[in-house]
Parts: structure tokens; C-alpha cells; sequence
């Protein structure tokens, strides 16, 4: 179902990241869902309205219009700088895990015809914990944008920092806020968009520093972990705190939008920034509809 | 720290610790039976000073860590009243209220303006809870802003002065924006149309030192750490097992060497032997020097290769493959 993607190497992964079984039940809910009515939904559930989380293969499908993402950078991938005790590991095992280099994907696309640098972060892979290579993507992404005076839309999902590169990974706060930094000072559009999870140095980092800043609904965004801040301040948190909702009411983002929404509100930003189209609109990957059973069987097949 | 402390080390620390408690031992002895025991404790004394002075003479990362973190480490109060003159502290962030785990000050150091911000850390418990512990809320972030932007205007130096276990988690600080604030000052000091220095004297913990840490010249005092994560939050995610501290700590490369080779840290500034508390007024001198030696260089340089120079510096540090 990826195989508009240019990245054939790719192109089968979705289907191992999908849990066996014809069910899938949710976690909020409880309910079992139909999974093929789970997809066709974008992994909300149908009963409730909870996101489940996407790859970020998923993400571009459902975002960009069809054919349209061509990536960037997509073998850069860290090292081990710190020579850190079971990294290398971890990093390849994430590696199969997912089919990606690392836990960003950075590329052009056009959103409904609206030209735009994207970049997804990928929860799956180590959290989507910001390394050296992420950082550098991230400041790629934004340096590309500023050099082709196109927006920068970045979705990120991420536990924060990686830890197993140190001060290093620490040092990506700064690279990825001076280029942001960079690309606000040159004039062009940066719509950041948190989905579950947002924290740590991702959210003290690019994440916060968007022109605008959406959340898809119910995704957790806070820099500090729950547990850490209830054992600092030794009380219990509500069940909600650290919540898109949450952190709207706070005023601390910009829009709650839920997953069907978001490719049109992202292409209504775009537009209303001046983000340049091309003509003629490219087909879209119509979100809300579902496939026709033919090609989706179609391209699974080809999958296998 | 003394809740979580895990046991010594290394051989050497159990040692030392060994000598003290029985010296403590025949202390409390000797004042309880009203006996003499001055010979024997004075032998253990010399002892324990031999082990002391191999474990200053190379001391490991997780004793640096006890170093950077010692309550009687020289404080930003310290140094700004032994470094600076005509010290003016300026309070608030004008949208909510005086954070006083940040400090932000215009000070002349020997004669020229600057603008000084620091994580306030405390020396006793009274001035740390006072100062919470040196970990500031958003609207302490947002003051060491505001007062940056002071500087811009003016085209003075900023000196920031980091210390801090890192930003305060709590739920208010949460409330108020305590990732915005933090990405919102990185972001702003790469780009602040003056020059900063940065001197890291103690702990710097994470996003907490970092959001006033982006600058142009990065000093660290010898025992001082930088870290992403403290080591016992490191072990007790990794290893399920914060006693494993000593063993992160080495892992993280957090120590001022660490960060030189790793091109984060420009200068290491040299510090007393056996560390800062055994000799404040010595590592107060080795950053006053630093100063004298980089502040007068500062700002000749035009602001957008100042800038370009700036961003190049951080848009380096990493290591990736292709
Ligand atoms: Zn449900």
C-alpha cells in the first residue's frame, strides 16, 4: 500500500509493524475493532475516537498527496560517538524493526498541491529518540526549506533526547532551534504538529517552535516525565495533565485536530502562508475515504 | 542527592569511607569514655589523606560528578560578587512573577558592562529551598531572556553562568510552558546579535542548562559535568538500577575533558586540586582569568560572522554516517 513511496527498500514494512490477528482492540475502549476498519479509519477507533499511534511511513501516506514524496537523507543514520555500552545494538535492532536508518524521515512532498519539506518522526524507532543523525536531518529539513522558500511541516512522536549519545544528543536541541531559528528569519512558514508522544528535548527543541503548533487529540506533550514530576511535587497528577488537551487549554498550543482533519488544516496553513502549488492538484490520498478494495488488495499482495 | 547516593564506587572510595567511619568511631569513643585515642585517630587521619589524594589525582567521572554537585562548591553568587563590580540584579519576567532560581544582573567586570544570568543554586537547605535547588521554572528561563535581549540592544557580553541539576519538574512549571520556554531561549540565544559566554561551574543538567548555554565560547571548569540526563536517571532507565550511577556516569562522558574532545566545551578552566570547595577564591581566579583573557576579543568580530560562526559551531556537533 506504500509503493508510491520512492523508497522501494522500504516499501513492505508496514505490514510487519502490524500486530497479528483480524481484531485489534483498543486500548482506551476496550472494544475490538474490525482491523481493516481500523486502517480505513487512520487508526482511529471507530467507538471512541482514540489515535492510535502511526509509523512514520503511515504518517507520510496519510499526509502527503499521492507520489509526491521524494526523501531525503535516507541512509543517514549516528554512529556510536561515546562507544555506549549495547547502542550499536539497539540501533540496528531498531533498524529491522522498522526498515528505516533512523527515527526521522525528511523529504519534499506537496499537501494538496501546497509544496512543502516534511519531516515525521518515527515513535517505533528508539522512541524516536533525537541522536546526532536526527538532529542533522531535522536542521537539513530546515535548511532545505530555506533554500527552496518552501514551509517546513515536521510531526514529531518522541520520547526526548538519546541518551546513549550524551551531551551530543543534547546538542541537537541547539542545532535543530538555530535552524529553525533560521528559517523563521528568513520568512518561511515551520507548522509543528505533536502527536503521542511529544516530551523531553523534541518538545524543548523544534517541536515548540512552530509559526503554528497543532496536536492530535489525546497525545501526551510535556517536557518532564509523570512520574518524575509526581515524585518531585508528591502528589498525584489528574489523568489528563500533559494531554493536547491539556496543553491547549494552557495555552500552550495553538489547535486540537483530530487525524481525519489534519492533511486539510496543514494544506489551509500552507495556504494561508503563501506556500507555492503545483498545478494541477495532485491526487489526493483521500484520508476520510476508504481504498477501493481492489487496489489496496492489490498492493498488499505485492507487499508479500 | 543523599537519598539517592549510591555506595562508593570504586576500591579507593571504599577505603576512604572505611578510614572515616572508624575514625568517627573512635571520635565518638574517645568522648564517651573520656579516653585518649588521639595517636591512633591521627594515624587513620594520614590514611585516609594518602587515599584522598589518589582519588584527586585522577579522579573517576562519578567523583567528579560528587565534585560538580559538593555543597560547599563555589556558588553563582560567589562569583558574581567576587568577579563583577556595580551589580545591579534585575527581577522578573514581567508576565508572571521573579524566579529566584535564575539570576540576571548588569555588572562591570573590570570596568566593562556586561549582563550576567546564572542558575542560583544555593549553599545550605534554607537558601536552596529559597532558590529551588537551582532549577528554575519558565519564568525564570524567560527573565535570563528578557535580560539577554537587554544586552543585545546594548551590545554588551552576556556571561551566562550554568549550574543547575536541570529544569524544575513540577506541574506548574509544566503549565506554564517549561519546553516552550527552554527551545524558545536556544532558539534565541543562537541567533542574539551579541556575544555570549558561557562558563558551566557545576552541574548542567540537560535542556535546564542548555536553554541559557548557546553561545559563542563555552568555558568549564575542570570538575564541572554536562550531561543529558543525571546518572542515576540514566542507570534507572537503562539498567533498571539507579545504585548504577558510577557506571552511567562513565558512560555519559560527561566530565569537562569529555566535552572538550567531543568539541563541545572550546576551554577547560584548571581547578584546585582535589576541586573546587578546597579552594573557592583559586576557581573563582581560573574563570576571572579566562575572562580577561576572551572578553576584550569578543565583539570585534561583526555581528553576522559572529552569528555565522555561531550557528556553524553547533550545526557540527554530532556524528552521523551516510
Ligand atoms: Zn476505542
Amino acid at each position: 500500500m506504500l509503493n508510491w513511496l520512492r523508497r522501494p527498500k522500504y516499501s513492505s514494512l508496514q505490514r510487519r509493524d502490524m500486530p497479528a490477528g483480524l481484531w485489534a482492540k483498543c486500548p482506551r475502549c476496550n472494544n475490538l475493532i474490525y482491523r481493516k476498519e481500523l486502517e480505513r479509519n487512520l487508526k482511529v477507533c471507530p467507538k471512541c475516537g482514540f489515535h492510535h499511534r502511526l509509523t512514520a511511513l503511515e504518517r507520510l501516506e496519510i499526509t502527503l498527496d499521492q507520489d509526491s514524496f521524494e526523501e531525503i537523507d535516507a541512509e543517514l543514520t549516528s554512529t556510536d560517538p561515546l562507544k555506549f555500552e549495547g547502542y550499536p545494538q539497539k540501533l540496528q535492532e531498531a533498524k529491522e524493526k522498522t526498515g528505516g536508518a533512523e527515527a526521522v524521515i525528511t523529504g519534499e512532498g506537496t499537501i494538496d498541491g501546497y509544496r512543502t519539506v516534511i519531516g515525521v518522526l518515527d515513535f517505533h524507532f528508539m522512541g524516536g529518540s533525537m541522536g546526532s543523525a536526527v538532529g542533522e536531518k531535522v536542521a537539513r529539513a530546515s535548511e532545505q526549506a530555506r533554500d527552496r522558500q518552501l514551509p517546513l511541516v515536521m510531526f514529531s512522536a518522541s520520547g526526548g533526547a538519546r541518551m546513549q549519545e550524551g551531551a551530543l544528543s543534547l546538542m541537537q536541541l541547539a542545532k535543530t532551534s538555530a535552524a529553525v531559528g533560521r528559517l523563521h528569519d528568513a520568512g518561511f512558514p515551520y507548522i509543528s504538529v505533536m502527536c503521542d508522544p511529544t516530551t523531553g528535548g523534541v518538545t524543548a527543541s523544534f517541536a515548540f517552535l512552530g509559526d503554528v503548533i497543532l496536536a492530535e487529540p489525546g497525545a501526551l506533550i510535556g517536557f518532564a516525565g509523570r512520574r518524575v514530576i509526581e515524585q518531585t511535587i508528591r502528589h498525584k497528577l489528574p489523568d489528563d495533565f500533559q494531554t493536547a488537551e491539556f496543553c491547549l487549554n494552557k495555552g500552550l498550543i495553538d489547535l486540537v485536530v483530530t487525524r481525519s482533519d489534519m492533511r486539510s488544516t496543514v494544506a489551509r496553513l500552507l495556504s494561508f502562508f503563501g506556500a507555492p502549488r503545483v498545478e494541477p492538484v495532485p491526487v489526493a490520498a483521500e484520508p476520510a475515504t476508504p481504498e477501493p478494495a481492489q487496489s489496496r488488495s492489490g498492493s498488499s499482495a505485492a507487499d508479500e | 542527592m543523599a537519598a539517592t547516593l549510591p555506595g562508593p564506587s570504586t576500591d579507593l572510595d571504599r577505603q576512604l569511607q572505611d578510614l572515616e567511619g572508624e575514625i568517627e568511631r573512635l571520635r565518638r569513643l574517645a568522648r564517651e569514655q573520656a579516653i585518649d585515642l588521639g595517636g591512633e585517630i591521627a594515624t587513620l587521619e594520614t590514611r585516609a589523606e594518602d587515599v584522598r589524594k589518589k582519588i584527586y589525582t585522577n579522579p573517576s567521572p562519578w567523583h567528579i560528578v560528587q565534585l560538580a554537585r559538593h555543597s560547599q562548591r563555589p556558588r553563582l553568587v560567589d562569583f558574581v560578587a567576587s568577579l563583577f563590580t556595580d551589580v545591579v540584579e534585575l527581577h522578573g519576567d514581567r508576565l508572571f512573577r521573579d524566579d529566584p532560581a535564575m539570576l540576571a544582573a548588569l555588572a562591570r567586570f573590570e570596568g566593562r558592562p556586561v549582563v550576567v544570568v546564572g542558575h542560583n543554586k544555593g549553599k545550605d537547605t534554607k537558601e536552596n529551598i529559597a532558590r529551588n535547588f537551582g532549577m528554575p521554572y519558565p519564568e525564570g528561563y524567560r527573565k535570563a531572556l528578557r535580560v539577554m535581549r537587554l544586552a543585545e540592544k546594548f551590545h554588551y557580553p552576556v556571561i551566562a553562568f550554568v549550574d543547575t541539576p536541570g529544569a524544575f519538574p513540577g506541574d506548574e512549571a509544566e503549565e506554564r510552558g517549561q519546553a516552550e520556554a527552554i527551545a524558545r531561549n536556544i532558539e534565541e540565544m543562537s541567533r542574539l546579535r551579541t556575544s555570549v559566554i558561557v562558563v558551566i561551574t557545576g552541574e548542567g543538567g540537560s535542556g535546564g542548562a542548555l536553554a541559557i548555554a548557546v553561545g559563542d565560547l563555552t568555558l568549564m571548569l575542570q570538575y564541572a559535568i554536562y550531561t543529558v540526563i543525571s546518572p542515576e536517571g540514566c542507570a534507572a532507565i537503562l539498567w533498571h538500577d539507579a545504585t548504577k550511577a558510577a557506571e552511567a556516569a562513565a558512560a555519559l562522558r560527561l566530565t569537562a575533558k569529555d566535552l572538550q574532545a567531543l568539541k563541545i566545551v572550546d576551554e577547560v578552566l584548571p581547578e584546585p586540586f582535589g576541586g573546587a570547595h578546597r579552594d573557592p577564591e583559586a576557581a573563582i581566579t581560573s574563570v576571572r582569568s579566562a575572562l580577561q583573557r576572551h572578553l576584550p576579543g569578543m565583539g570585534q568580530m561583526p555581528v553576522q560572522a559572529m552569528l555565522e560562526r555561531r550557528y556553524a559551531k553547533y550545526r557540527s556537533l554530532g556524528q552521523i554516517v551516510a
